[in-house]
């Protein structure tokens, strides 16, 4: 390409322009026409992910605030999987259910830009303006239907607490430029490795602050106050893409401020993010247990998610940041897949969102069920899924690190996982469903969306080598 | 070929995938379908055993293919004389538990022979496994269909039953994967690279303490499959709520990977911690033996006294295991077959029993043998099979198990003793109250003796019980060879209780020049049966 600047940001561009693009579209709308406004999205999607691919290896840096390394380039990949996904599955939830398509597409694809921009950001300001894009388009998302009660307190919540935690990141910012000089990660890494700073009050209370900001957005306890009920209150296929693309960019971003700004400082951070972890495998799985709605258990269940992510961060060695990524794409696929089955299976009028919905769906969608249940064995870390090699992953990288407590916790709390996705198998399969089980009717291009990410959630489970060595061979360059 | 016997059945699963039967009309197709793969799975593993080298004590058939190189993750199998039986056996029992179930399963019959099948390749994936984590996969990945099996085909109880069976063999194999990652990383300590391979974490040197951990993760995660008693507790919900090939699977194959994992791992693999367990583990099988012989007796439910003789059987095999000399472990594997075979049967007919009168409570039958003669001889010859009757398989590994017991010490014997003595009791009071004397309810005066079908499983499980037990040699043969390497393996590492790293050295110099020795003595031990 042309200019080396800007070749670190034509991931963000091709998104933005299909952004624009979407929202031009619904101007020129005749009313009740209908336009495949969803169809340039996951055209620039797919722009923006074939520019990743082209870039890998090439470490393009732009303006000194963003770098297209493979780290950064392999999230993006991951978000731009997950927004094409979300598209798809989106199109027959929209059409159903009347949403307005050009706001929640053009505001679907600036908030995967705010995304891409946090993965690949090496900048905490840009960190932050990239976190309020994707953060203010996900909170109008999740009130995109606007007739819900639910939807807007939701969205409600969801703001304020958010707003509040930006402004904890924000101040962890200006700590940290107040003692180091600059905002620029590398340059407060050789500052604080220069300089014997570990005593040193404002930088641990910048710490602290930056890490509630993040702990925030990656819903961990006891951070996470808001996400069951923003996750039940959004539309579910709304979740889906906020439990995945938020906690991609969001664990991208913290694993970079962390791991590599803040690394003189991992003796301080690691057995607080550790303690984080624990809280919240724990949590997440234990009242995941005591849920009904399938989206909110889901929900609790991406909060257990969030905790072994963590455990990959505490670990902390080249197994743990490549253990990362491959978890975040294993678990962005299952997540979301499982999300679109809700979605799927919801109607206009009602969500059917709730364990027993889904009794007896083996007999009149036995596809579907089949699918979802693939989806929860994967997040449950069964083999031979995505999901198991992804626990696996992590969980060599805590052991290799000595961390045996933390591999022990998050395995027993995976089997306790466990318990509550076989409570939706078991609805499906086991229940007597007399008629309850809902009448689906899914578009070709719904299951063509789930066909692809079950490929995924065994092709990762199967043959995992080539995404491993991806993995692995994106984070060499950078940590 | 190895690869052959695991991936056929899962072929056959994929294929049934394809066939369109939502309503049920395809079902002979399927039926037969399932059928001709699992006897074709069978011919396979037979083929394995005609090919099979008795006088080596070396993996055979091995493939390696390279998974995930990064870590040192081959797929890679091989199998031994104990694992060759295993698979043998695995190979056997599948059609048996598909014709059992060819009229009392109705519904979603496609399903229920896909997740037959898939079980069916899980489990010889587990038995021909060399590689960890290819262990681990098929350890865990077995465990879904079986779920479903018992929770979708279940009785009344299934629900219950299934997700308990999931979480107690869940909750014991996570631990385990700790370990396996453990155990890679120390071999990556040692020798600057991950590897899941078997035969080179054998030769690992692992510290005391670091010993006692992995082995009791490994130790817990078998027992739970074994059942070790207190770990026994989803057996009988699992056994009684599961459909007859439920059973029949679970009590002859799914058992027997917790015991085979015993052997083939957590001795061999950490044989100090393992020598320092053993009398405690042993001391639980007798506790099993016993206790599960107890509870058998004062069962009202045939398929759940059968279920708890499993675990007094089962008790038998673990204390051979422990007592590690070739008569013990030779008894013991010859007891993981007698079982699948006699526990299988027994399962298969109580089976019949409830499909005719859907009841399996001992009082509703009585005078069945007026009835139905040819089930009741069956029955009998599973039954003395079962209580260990000489000329029939179970005497042989409960003779050479105690054997190898008393070799070791002879307290554990005498408790052994008398749960041989009590499953003579009930078994044979069962018997006597199900088959003899006058039929004492009308509704069993009607019913038919077995059908053709029916003979078709009955006859290779009485055949194969009696040529275990008349023709032994032909099953200690093969695997005589594996186990005393196995034996010699184990014994060639003392308890130790040295913690200091010079010391441990220096002994561990000393040990490889014992190896041969204690070969040489194992062997001259082994002359007897």
């Amino acid at each position: 390409m042309f200019n080396t600047q800007l070749d670190a940001i034509v991931p963000m561009l091709c998104v933005t322009l299909a952004a624009l693009a979407s929202m031009g579209a619904e101007a020129l709308r005749r009313p009740g026409e209908k336009t495949p406004i969803g169809w340039l999205g996951i055209i620039g999607l797919l722009f923006g992910g074939a520019a990743a691919v082209l870039l890998w290896d090439r470490n393009a840096e732009g303006f000194g605030v963003i770098a297209a390394d493979n780290f950064g380039l392999f999230v993006t990949v991951i978000l731009t999987i997950v927004g094409v996904l979300t598209i798809m599955f989106s199109s027959q939830v929209i059409e159903r259910d009347g949403l307005p398509a050009g706001e929640y597409y053009s505001l679907l694809l600036f908030s995967i830009v705010g995304m891409i921009m946090m993965a690949t950001a090496t900048d905490l300001l840009v960190v932050f303006i990239a976190l309020e894009i994707l953060s203010l388009a996900v909170y109008v998302l999740t009130a995109i239907r606007r007739e819900s009660m639910q939807g807007t307190e939701a969205a409600f919540k969801y703001f304020l607490l958010g707003a509040f935690s930006s402004a904890f990141f924000l101040y962890g910012i200006a700590f940290t430029y107040g003692v180091t000089g600059s905002t620029r990660l590398a340059a407060v890494g050789s500052f604080l490795s220069a300089q014997s700073m570990t005593n040193n009050p404002m930088i641990l209370l910048a710490l602290g602050l930056l890490l509630v900001g993040f702990a925030f957005k990656i819903s961990a306890v006891p951070f996470h106050m808001w996400t069951p009920d923003a996750y039940e209150g959004a539309p579910a296929i709304v979740t889906g893409f906020m439990s995945t693309g938020v906690k991609a960019a969001a664990f991208a971003a913290f694993a970079r401020v962390f791991l590599s700004a803040f690394e003189p400082f991992k003796d301080e951070w690691a057995p607080v993010v550790a303690l984080i972890a624990i809280a919240t495998m724990v949590l997440g799985t234990v009242v995941g247990v005591a849920q009904s709605n399938l989206k909110r258990m889901l929900a609790y269940s991406s909060i257990a998610h969030g905790g072994y992510l963590l455990v990959g961060l505490v670990a902390a060695n080249q197994v743990g940041k490549a253990a990362i990524l491959f978890y975040l794409l294993a678990y962005s696929v299952t997540n979301l897949a499982a999300f679109g089955v809700i979605a799927l299976v919801g109607s206009r009028d009602k969500a059917n969102d709730s364990l027993r919905d889904y009794a007896g769906l083996w007999h009149t969608r036995p596809a579907l069920a089949a699918l979802m249940t693939v989806c929860l064995l994967s997040l449950g870390g069964l083999p031979p899924t995505a999901g198991f090699i992804g626990k696996w992953y992590i969980f060599s990288a805590a052991v290799s690190a000595g961390y045996y407590s933390l591999a022990v916790i998050g395995m027993l709390t995976s089997v306790v996982s466990v318990f509550f996705y076989l409570r939706v198998v078991v609805m499906m399969y086991m229940a007597d469903g007399k008629g309850e089980a809902v009448q689906v009717r899914v578009t070709g291009i719904g299951m063509a969306a789930l066909a692809v990410s079950i490929a995924a959630i065994f092709y990762l489970g199967i043959l995992p080598t080539k995404v491993l060595d991806l993995a692995a061979n994106s984070i060499s360059t950078i940590f | 070929m190895l690869t052959f016997s695991w991936a056929l059945p899962l072929a056959g699963a994929l294929l049934l995938l394809l066939i369109g039967n939502a309503d049920g009309r395809r079902n002979g197709l399927v039926r037969w379908l399932a059928l001709a793969v699992s006897l074709a799975t069978f011919g396979v593993t037979l083929a394995l055993w005609a090919g099979f080298n008795s006088a080596s004590a070396d993996f055979q058939f091995v493939e390696r293919v390279p998974w995930i190189p990064a870590f040192g993750i081959d797929y890679y199998v091989g199998i031994d004389g104990i694992s060759l039986l295993l698979v043998v056996l695995t190979g056997f029992l599948t059609p048996i538990a598909l014709l059992s179930s060819w009229e009392s399963v109705e519904k979603k019959v496609k399903e229920f022979s896909i997740f037959v099948l898939a079980l069916e390749a899980a489990m010889i994936g587990v038995f021909v496994s060399l590689d960890l984590f290819l262990f681990y996969v098929f350890w865990d990945a077995m465990l879904i269909p079986m779920y479903f099996l018992i929770g979708i085909w279940g009785y009344d109880q299934r629900i219950y039953a299934a997700v308990k069976f999931m979480l107690y063999t869940m909750a014991g194999s996570v631990l385990m994967l700790v370990a396996i990652l453990g155990l890679a990383y120390l071999h990556s300590e040692a020798t600057g690279s991950y590897s899941f391979d078997l035969l080179k974490l054998y030769t690992l040197d692992i510290a005391p303490n670091t010993q006692r951990w992995f082995f009791l993760a490994f130790a817990i995660a078998f027992a739970i499959k074994v059942p070790l008693f207190p770990f026994h507790t989803w057996l009988p919900d699992a056994h009684v709520q599961a459909p007859t090939a439920g059973s029949i699977i679970l009590a002859g194959v799914l058992l027997k990977m917790g015991t085979y994992g015993l052997v083939r791992f957590a001795f061999p693999l950490f044989p100090m911690a393992a020598t320092e367990f053993a009398p405690w583990i042993a001391l639980l099988a007798v506790i099993g033996i016993v206790y599960g012989a107890l509870v058998a007796m004062v069962q009202p439910d045939m398929k759940k006294l059968v279920a708890y003789s499993s675990v007094s059987h089962l008790g038998f095999v673990v204390l051979g295991i422990c007592a590690m000399n070739v008569q013990g472990v030779q008894g013991a594997v010859y007891q993981m077959l007698a079982h699948g075979i006699s526990t299988g049967g027994l399962f298969l007919i109580v089976g019949m029993l409830s499909d005719r009168r859907h009841t399996r409570l001992i009082a509703e039958f009585g005078g069945l043998k007026n009835v139905m003669p040819r089930l009741t001889a069956a029955f009998l010859i599973i039954t003395l099979a079962s209580i260990g009757m000489p000329a029939l398989n179970g005497f042989i590994g409960e003779f050479l198990t105690m054997l190898g017991a008393f070799l070791w010490d002879p307290r554990y014997v005498v408790a052994a003793g008398l749960g041989v003595i009590l499953s003579a009791v009930y078994m044979l009071w069962m018997f006597q109250r199900v088959y003899l004397g006058s039929v004492t309810h009308e509704e069993n005066e009607t019913l038919s003796d077995l059908q053709p079908r029916e003979w078709a499983s009955v006859i290779p499980l009485c055949a194969a019980a009696i040529v275990m037990g008349v023709f032994p040699m032909i099953f200690l043969k093969p695997m005589e060879p594996a186990v005393q390497k196995l034996v010699a393996q184990v014994q060639s590492v003392q308890p130790l209780r040295v913690e200091n790293e010079g010391q441990r050295a220096k002994v561990k110099s000393q040990r490889s020049s014992q190896t041969f020795e204690v070969t040489r003595v194992t062997s001259q031990v082994q002359g007897e049966p």
